[in-house]
This record gives structure tokens, C-alpha cells and sequence, in this order.
């Protein structure tokens, strides 16, 4: 066991943890932030995923030590103080049905915007082909998307 | 009770409809009074400070209970949406059955939970009446209140909540016919917003405090158990508290973390006497379908006599391998035993049956279990077993504290029950003019019922009657099964045998298209021409509503107009749970595996009480039919199942969704089911459109092994 520091949503966490348990378990036992889900343990299925340092990462296979010194972001903090803009949309598109995979879902779409502002259906399903959805959710998530970047950034209006 | 599945019990429950539950379990008007709570049934209260709660009996699995049923209730007591409180019943005496299954929450509910919210309104009617001195009819119910029609005076539901406790309640108040102002209308999911933000709670997320985490050690061989077991090194592990069997076959490890107790398990060493199916695999179990006594064969359904039928005669044998449900939460429950108490925290279908089996395991009364139901990660009949609360519940005792039990992926996909195999063997007889004249379907696999010691209802197995339909008004039908053994742990997966006898009847009924030289919906369609009423058990089917949907897909697909090149489309067709569903599926062929670019699905479910989450459902049942289809496929080796993971049991991820367009034909019959429906004709429709690409007859699922 080992202390370890982590930067989780902009506030400093302690946890008494080994190094190599998987960010996930801290997350979900240590710090009782639930809203990250586990699913595979494997890196396969993308419902653990949160962001480290703005990158999409699978917390079920990231060892904690590798998240220290990082800006660790979870669903619960991906708006800060309000709704991310992915967060809108996917209420706006009625996105859920079970729910469960959604945290990641949304993870991997805010990472997604961040990185391509205005992604084209093909880089959409590229980049969210990571995270399984078993209630095939898959075609509001791909609205919800399009929604997030608004009508007039996704037709070129606005830069 | 015994721990037969209520599943079986559905379809009595649902024939009984009305009355279901309401009518029994009132509360005293005293009790109600005193409390200042307006209860005039078990789905309602109301309290002076105007808040109006309704209660969910249903298990949230994603298919929208906790909105739909509200919404039915809503509908009668005048009451938006938004003015509501849910709550979620967990196992109750008070509402009957509470399975979550069979496509059965909107279809059984619909009548209590209109009576429900109708009881209310007329007794806040009489209520206020009563306080105005005015006649009754004066007054009318909108928005939460009563108002006056005459003075424009007001009341809010919960001014008169006291007063309207004091009526009696109304056996039989009265209920819309239509004019519905929230019934039809698509509103947005009332659990979105939580699903979004984090903070929905799953089973897996439920904690208590002092509580301890637990993954188990289950044998992986059926039928097999702990030889013995070393847990010296496990113990060691850093968290780990308690190394113990449980049960013949798992050993518990609890500890501080779920990760420790993970590690803790790792390092346990466990001998297993594999059992007495240590040398059964996949091939030996096809073998045994086709090999089957067909001696026994159970006739349950016929018209006319098919042995009578004379001409030309086709045949086909097809064949479907087992499934694992795979959703997306793993199993898991928390639980905390008490000494002469135990309660649960469950994501589960079957409350009831957690709390009977709980309380049989640990030697308690059924009064003496409390059962919670959490949000549900999915579904799809996993969760219409309850081994996880009987573990959860023998690992807290054994601990004495309260203990989460979490499976990883690995357990959900090995220790589950699965979609049972099964072979179908086809033959029709074709009259002078090629149209058929008899059709035989005999169905030949074991059965989740039958494993689990459920009698079947006048020799027939009790989901046939829900789901094993044929629907084409032919002269000569003959429906029959032979039921066989397996020792795989058998369950009911998403619309059960209709995926199986749908797969197999809509591929033959294409066979025999192709074998007159007609269009497949042409061909449907001549058959389904005369307008005819099919009673299939209790339900009665009309040929005349399959046709439409037929018509109504076609014509969304652009059925008559040509395709792009390369692309090919097939069709199917089916009728289960009272719903009618068809499906057109459009494909390309890449690398001699079928590229599903469209599928446009039409149902008619009766009344659709929210079209918004009618559309999720059928989404949801093409994608997850379409994983059936293409390649979902439990295999058994050295009586092991021998997929672990999403790699080795893949999902249908974004990048191989196809269009999905969901439609449904407007019906002001009562509303039936539609979670699984829209789900049976994907398969068939498929592989019928692989057979218009390359004219190859796809007979076995999945398609990647074919």
C-alpha cells in the first residue's frame, strides 16, 4: 500500500491504495465517484473511460501511479459547476436507455470535440468505436454529437 | 415458493390484466388519514404539501418503466409529468408479480395503472364537491387540481388530499377512451438527466456503510465444485479479510476494495473436481439435438392435418447456438444479513424471487428479506435469475457485515445461463399452383423452463404461447417441439424462442419463395392476403395487422424501387408478445461477410404510449439482434463456456450500426409489447438478404461461422 495524490475534478485526493490498482477502483471505492463505470477490466468495451491530462484513457487498466501529477477528469466533472456541452446534448437527443455505458460515451465524445471540433460522420465512428453499447444507443449518440457541435458550426458557418 | 421463475406465471398475470393488483392493499382510511397521506392505492400518494408520488413496480433496465408507467397513471389523475415524484417499489406483496420480462411492464400495466391515477381523481373530485357544496359534476380535474366550471375556484391536489382519503375508493372508476394528453406523446425519458451527470445509481454503485467487497471464485466447469482450496497466499494479500466457500462450487474472497479482494482471488489456489461434464463440448451437444428421442414430440398448435397434404414437399434443418445476455452492467449485489434479517440491494428483473430464494438459503421467512431494486445496466432476462443475491447474501453471513459482490466480466460471460441451442426442422408441401398447402415447424433443444422445473402447461412449454406463433393462415399448420436435456445452465434471453423460431420459419418461408420464383414480399404478402383471425393459444393474431406492417416496412424501404449496385435487401416477418413486427434489412457483401448499411423496422404494439422510447426499443432490438445474428455464439469446451470477454464476444459496436428506422402503425388497441419484438425478424431478414446477394442458404447462426 502507498499514498498517492491525485488531482480529481480540480480537487486534491488522497488514497491509500498499491500502485498498480487500477484507476478505475480508486475512482469507484476510494473516492466514491461511481459515475465511471466498470465493464470489461480490460481496456475493451470504454465505460471506464475518463479523461487524464485531456486525453481519453481506460481507467480499468491504468494503474493509479501512472495517473499522479495528472489532471484525472471524470464524468462527474467534465462540466465543471454545469453541464458540458456533450452532457446537453445527449439530454437534448434523450440519448440512455439503460445508461450504463453512457459516462463513457460521453467521456469519448467530449474528448472526441476537443480534439476535432467538427468531426464528419466517418471520424465520429472511428473514434467512438471504442465504447460498446448494448442497448444500441448508437445512432443518438452520433445525433447527439452533430447536436453538441451545434447546426452552425457543423454546417462551416462559424470557425 | 419454489425458485421457478415467475417468468412462466407472466403470461396468466397478463391475461388477467385489470385488477391485477389494485382493489387488495389499500390502506385503512384511518391509517391514511392519520398520516394526512391520500394512498388510495399502492402506485399513489399524495400529501398535503402537494407532492404526488408514483410508484414504480418495474424494474428499470433501460426500457423506460420508470417514465411509460408513470406516464399511464399520470394520464388519468390530471397530472403533468413534471409535478410527479417516482419512486421504486422494491419486492412487494402489494403489486402482484413485479418480473420485469416478457415485454410484458407497459402491457400488464396499463389497466392499473390508469385505474390507479382514475381512482384518485374521482375520490379528489368528490372531495372537493364536498368542500365547494357543489354538484360533482360541476367539477373537473387538469393540471393537479380540481377547479370549479361555474365560479372558476381551485383547489391543488394536495389542498384536498385529507379530505379525499375519507371516500371510498372507486371499484371501477371511469377511464379514458382516447383524447390522451400525455399518452402518445413523446416525451423525454424522466431518468436522462441522471444518466448523464453520474449520479445514477446501478447496482454496482450502491454502498452501505462498514460495507465489504467480495468477488467469488465459481467453478467454470458445469456441473462441477471446490475439490479444496488453499488460501494461504490470498490471505496475505494487503485488504483481503475473508477466504471461505460459500457453496459447493465458488469460494468467497472478501476484502477492503474491490480490486483487493480481485487480487486476493488471483492468488487463491483452488482444486476443482470438474464433474461429471468435464469432457462435454459444443459439437457433442449438436449432436445430441440431432439425435434427439423425436418420439416425444409435443403437437401445440395445428390447423387442419399436414399428413394429408399432397404435392411437392421441401425441407430444411436449421440450427442456433447459445447466447449470453452480456449487458453491459456485470452481475453483481449488495447485501447485508442481520441475524434474523437480510436485506438486499439488487439490479434485478426478479425481486421476488431474490427475497423467497434469499430466505430459503438462509433459513428466514420471505417477511423477514427486504429486497431494493437499483437501476438496471441492462438486461435481456440475465437478471430474471437470482444466483447473485443468494451469493451475496451467504457471503454476508458468512462475514457478518454487509458485503458488495461484484462479478467481473470474465464471471457474467462463464457463470451465466444462456440462450439454449436448438435445431428446427422445416418441411412444406406445395399444392398444384406452388403455393403451399402445409407447413411443419418442429423445434427440437432444451428448455430454460424445463431446467429450471417449470411444469409445462397442458405439456406445452409456458413461453410457447408468447412466443412461438406462426402467423401465415395456411390449411395445414403443424407446430411441434421436442423438448431435450442440456446441463448448460439454460435462460431466457431477449424474446426467448421467438429469435429461434422466427430465424428459423422466416428463412423458410423465403426458401420457399425462392424456390416458386417470387419476390419474398410478394410472397409474404399472397399469403397474408386474406384477412383471417389466428388464435394462437390466448391471443388472438389478425393477418390482416401483420400485413400492414409488412406493407408499411416495404414501403419505407423503398421495397419496389431498385437498389444502388451491390446492395440487396431481404425481409422478414413475426408476431410475439401480442406485437406484430417486420424488418427490411439492407447489405452490401464484403469479404463474403454481409455489411448491414439500413434496417428499417415497423411494429404494430397497439397504442404507443411514448413513441420516443418506442424508437429506443426498436434501436435497441435490431442492434442487439443484429449481434445475434452475425456472430454471438456461446461455444463449450470441456464443459466450459470458453468465451471471457468482449474480445471473444463481441457486440455490435458504432462502426458496424446500420440505420435503424423505427416506425409503428397507429392502433387504439390496447398496447402490447415491444421490448422484444422488433427483435426476431432482424436474423432472418438478414440472412434473407445474404441470400439475395450471393443465393447461399444461411441455416445456422451465427452468420460468421457459417
Amino acid at each position: 500500500m502507498a499514498n498517492f495524490t491525485l488531482t480529481v475534478n480540480g480537487k486534491e485526493r488522497n488514497v491509500d491504495v498499491s500502485a498498480e490498482t487500477p484507476l478505475l477502483w480508486v475512482l469507484r471505492d476510494s473516492l466514491e465517484l461511481t459515475g465511471t463505470k466498470f465493464g470489461c477490466g480490460a481496456g475493451l468495451c470504454g465505460a471506464c473511460s475518463v479523461h487524464l491530462d485531456d486525453a481519453l484513457t481506460r481507467s480499468c487498466i491504468t494503474p493509479v501511479s501512472q495517473a499522479v501529477g495528472k489532471k484525472i477528469t471524470t464524468i462527474e466533472g467534465l462540466g465543471g459547476k454545469t453541464l458540458h456541452p456533450v452532457q446537453k446534448a445527449w439530454i437534448a437527443e434523450d440519448v440512455p436507455q439503460c445508461g450504463y455505458c453512457q459516462s463513457g460515451q460521453i467521456m469519448a465524445a467530449a474528448a472526441l470535440l476537443a480534439k476535432t471540433p467538427y468531426p464528419t460522420d466517418a471520424q465520429i465512428t472511428e473514434f467512438m468505436s471504442g465504447n460498446i453499447c448494448r442497448c444500441g444507443t448508437y445512432d443518438r449518440i452520433r445525433r447527439a454529437i452533430h447536436r453538441a457541435v451545434g447546426p452552425s458550426r457543423a454546417a462551416g458557418g462559424v470557425k | 415458493m419454489s425458485r421457478v421463475s415467475r417468468r412462466s406465471f407472466l403470461t396468466a398475470s397478463a391475461t388477467a390484466g385489470a385488477g391485477l393488483i389494485i382493489g387488495i392493499h389499500f390502506p385503512t382510511k384511518a391509517q391514511a388519514a392519520s398520516a394526512e397521506v391520500f394512498s388510495p392505492n399502492a402506485y399513489l400518494r399524495i400529501t398535503p404539501d402537494n407532492k404526488i408520488t408514483v410508484t414504480v413496480a418495474r424494474s428499470e433496465m433501460g426500457q423506460g418503466v420508470r417514465t411509460s408507467l408513470p406516464m399511464i397513471l399520470a394520464e388519468e389523475l390530471e397530472v403533468e409529468l413534471k409535478q410527479i415524484t417516482i419512486e421504486q417499489a422494491g419486492a412487494s406483496t402489494l403489486f402482484g408479480d413485479q418480473t420485469t420480462g416478457g415485454s410484458a411492464s407497459v402491457r400488464t400495466s396499463w389497466e392499473p395503472m390508469r385505474k390507479a391515477g382514475a381512482q384518485a381523481r374521482e375520490m379528489l373530485l368528490s372531495a372537493a364537491a364536498e368542500k365547494w357544496s357543489v354538484p360533482l359534476e360541476d367539477c373537473k380535474a387538469e393540471n393537479g387540481q380540481i377547479v370549479h366550471s361555474f365560479t372558476g375556484r381551485k383547489a391543488s391536489y394536495g389542498e384536498l388530499a385529507t379530505a379525499a382519503s375519507k371516500f371510498a375508493v372507486p371499484k371501477d372508476p371511469p377511464l379514458k377512451a382516447g383524447g390522451y394528453k400525455i399518452i402518445g406523446q413523446s416525451v423525454p425519458r424522466l431518468d436522462t438527466p441522471s444518466k448523464v451527470n453520474g449520479t445514477a445509481v446501478y447496482g454496482i454503485d450502491f454502498r452501505v456503510p462498514g460495507m465489504k467487497y467480495a468477488v467469488l471464485a465459481r467453478c467454470e466447469a458445469c456441473g462441477g465444485k471446490v475439490a479444496d482450496f488453499d488460501a494461504t497466499e490470498a490471505k496475505q494479500v494487503p485488504g483481503v479479510s475473508f477466504v471461505g466457500k460459500i457453496s459447493d462450487s465458488a469460494v468467497a474472497v472478501v476484502a477492503d476494495s474491490t480490486w483487493n479482494a480481485m487480487k486476493g482471488r488471483r492468488a487463491l489456489k483452488i482444486t476443482w473436481d470438474d464433474g461429471p461434464n468435464k469432457n462435454l463440448d459444443s459439437a457433442a451437444i449438436f449432436d445430441s439435438l440431432q439425435r434427439a428421442d423425436e418420439s416425444k414430440v409435443v403437437k401445440f398448435f395445428a390447423a387442419g392435418d399436414v399428413s394429408k397434404a399432397a404435392g411437392k414437399k421441401i425441407e430444411a434443418v436449421y440450427q442456433l447456438p447459445f447466447m449470453a445476455h452480456a449487458p453491459m452492467e456485470p452481475g453483481n449485489c449488495t447485501a447485508h444479513f442481520r441475524g434474523s434479517e437480510c436485506e438486499i440491494w439488487a439490479p434485478t428483473q426478479v425481486p421476488q424471487d431474490c427475497r423467497d430464494s434469499v430466505a430459503k438459503v438462509l433459513g428466514l421467512k420471505p417477511e423477514q428479506v427486504k429486497v431494493n431494486i437499483t437501476l438496471l445496466g441492462g438486461g435481456f432476462g440475465r437478471r430474471l435469475e437470482h444466483d447473485y443475491a443468494v451469493e451475496a447474501a451467504l457471503v454476508s453471513k458468512a462475514v457478518n457485515a454487509p458485503v458488495k459482490v461484484t462479478w467481473t466480466r470474465e464471471d457474467d460471460m462463464r457463470c451465466s445461463t444462456y440462450r439454449p441451442v436448438s435445431l428446427h426442422k422445416l418441411s412444406a408441401t406445395l399444392g398444384g399452383d406452388g403455393w403451399p398447402t402445409a407447413f411443419t415447424h418442429r423445434f427440437i433443444g432444451p428448455s430454460a423452463n424445463g431446467q429450471k422445473g417449470a411444469q409445462p402447461v397442458n405439456g406445452v412449454d409456458s413461453d410457447f404461447p408468447d412466443e412461438a406463433s406462426f402467423l401465415y393462415p395456411l390449411p395445414n399448420v403443424s407446430l411441434e417441439s421436442v423438448t431435450t436435456e442440456t446441463p448448460i445452465p439454460l435462460g431466457w434471453m431477449r424474446s426467448v424462442y421467438a429469435l429461434q423460431m422466427a430465424f428459423a420459419s422466416e428463412s423458410f418461408i423465403d426458401e420457399l419463395a425462392a424456390a416458386a420464383g417470387r419476390d419474398p414480399l410478394e410472397y409474404r404478402l399472397h399469403l397474408l392476403a386474406k384477412d383471417a383471425e389466428i388464435k394462437f393459444f390466448d391471443t388472438s393474431w389478425n393477418t390482416a395487422r401483420l400485413r400492414n406492417v409488412l406493407k408499411l416496412a416495404a414501403t419505407k424501404a423503398g421495397w419496389s424501387k431498385p437498389l444502388p449496385p451491390r446492395r440487396f435487401r431481404g425481409v422478414a416477418c413475426f408476431g410475439c408478445f401480442s406485437t406484430y413486427a417486420a424488418d427490411v434489412v439492407e447489405i452490401s457483401m464484403e469479404n463474403d461477410q454481409p455489411r448491414v448499411h439500413r434496417v428499417v423496422s415497423v411494429v404494430d404494439c397497439g397504442l404507443v404510449v411514448n413513441p420516443n422510447i418506442l424508437d429506443q426499443q426498436i434501436q435497441s432490438a435490431v442492434i442487439y439482434g443484429l449481434a445475434n445474428a452475425l456472430r454471438a455464439q456461446i461455444t463449450i469446451k470441456n464443459g466450459r463456456v470458453v468465451q471471457g470477454n468482449f474480445d471473444e464476444y463481441q457486440p455490435i459496436r458504432m462502426n458496424e450500426a446500420p440505420k435503424v428506422e423505427a416506425y409503428f402503425v397507429p392502433s387504439t388497441e390496447p398496447p402490447t409489447g415491444i421490448g422484444e419484438p422488433p427483435l426476431p425478424p432482424l436474423a432472418p431478414a438478414l440472412c434473407n438478404a445474404i441470400y439475395a446477394a450471393t443465393k447461399k442458404r444461411i441455416r445456422a447462426l451465427p452468420i460468421s461461422s457459417s
